[in-house]
């Protein structure tokens, strides 16, 4: 993949400009508070948005009974119990494969 | 250096210290999936140096992997990485003396950890951070910075031992999980979250990846209609 380095410098200059913006420049500006708000709900909605299909979704069709949603909740369980990401990691791999080695 | 300079900067380094053991593993874990997402070894690393940014770098290699446009990559770490932003804006009174290198220093080394280090320490003696933040921040910043580089490279080394018939690829699924059950701390998040859920799932046959940006969308609105005009209470 070699287009990969020139995406990746424009995503850290976009990371840059977003750290350098009021340090650097819009020392006054004040952000609105519905964006304030707003921005609370990214890290929540961003993530969600990505593993969902990925349970979820197997080639193009809505396919929720498969090994891999028995790890998401077992991982989701342990994140909940421990906030511990290795453990929810580990855990939620053993449970894919056991489950796997079980289902045929 | 003077000697009270060197003092924050040592200062900033310690109060760093115990955040790098939760720190280290994340950047193992993103050491080993860029390298199973199909990234070379050098560029894995080396985006922990250009983007610096440990979500971002997960949600990148994913889409990468996934073969997302280069445009959907950008709006993703643009919206993801919008947070900082705020965190700009809340260390800008501390460090609006500085020159424009230390300013563009800081706000490279500007992460949600060393922010949440520093903020702190600032909010309780304002007059001290006025003067000497820069250094403490920079010794918060630098301590993050090489845990972060070095984690990357332990991990890159350890995902070239894997063996490639792992099913390693579900296990950036479940970061995202255990990543994002902590922040689901009441149900304005758990609305946004199922949002987006849901949208994802339903729009998961758009072209371009486009179901991710409406998903994100959608939750980000759940989530603000659920919390009600009157924000979080």
């Amino acid at each position: 993949m070699s287009r990969i380095w020139p995406v990746m410098a424009a995503a850290g200059l976009i990371t840059f400009l977003i750290r350098l913006s009021f340090i650097g420049v819009l020392h006054r500006w004040r952000p609105p508070r519905i964006v304030e708000r707003a921005l609370r709900f990214v890290p929540p909605a961003v993530l969600t948005a990505i593993v969902f299909p990925e349970v979820l979704v197997r080639d193009g069709a809505f396919t929720p009974w498969n090994p891999r949603l028995a790890a998401a909740a077992v991982a989701a369980l342990v994140a909940w119990k421990t906030r511990s990401v290795i453990l929810s990691i580990v855990t939620g791999m053993a449970v894919l494969l056991a489950v796997q080695a079980l289902w045929h | 250096m003077g000697r009270e300079a060197s003092i924050e900067f040592l200062r900033g380094l310690r109060d760093e210290a115990p955040i790098l053991v939760g720190v280290a593993p994340l950047g193992m874990i993103y050491g080993v999936l860029a390298l199973r997402a199909g990234l070379e070894a050098g560029a894995a690393q080396a985006m922990s140096a250009i983007v610096f940014a440990g979500s971002a770098q997960f949600l990148f290699v994913q889409l990468a992997a996934q073969a997302a446009p280069a445009w959907v990559l950008l709006l993703t770490v643009l919206v993801v990485n919008l947070r900082h932003a705020l965190y700009s804006a809340s260390l800008s009174p501390y460090f609006r003396r500085l020159g424009p290198r230390w300013k563009a220093l800081l706000s490279y080394l500007l992460t949600d950890e060393a922010y949440a280090v520093a903020i702190s320490r600032f909010v309780v003696a304002p007059q001290e951070a006025r003067e000497r933040g820069h250094w403490y921040f920079l010794g918060a910043g630098l301590a993050l910075w090489t845990a972060w580089q070095a984690s990357t490279a332990v991990g890159i080394f350890l995902g070239a031992q894997i063996p490639s018939a792992w099913s390693l690829d579900f296990s950036l699924a479940l970061t995202f999980i255990a990543l994002v059950v902590p922040v689901l701390r009441d149900r304005a998040t758990v609305v946004a979250a199922a949002a987006a859920g849901v949208t994802a799932v339903v729009a998961s046959g758009l072209p371009f990846k486009l179901g991710l940006v409406a998903a994100a969308v959608a939750g980000i609105a759940a989530g603000l209609l659920a919390e009600g005009p009157g924000g979080r209470r």
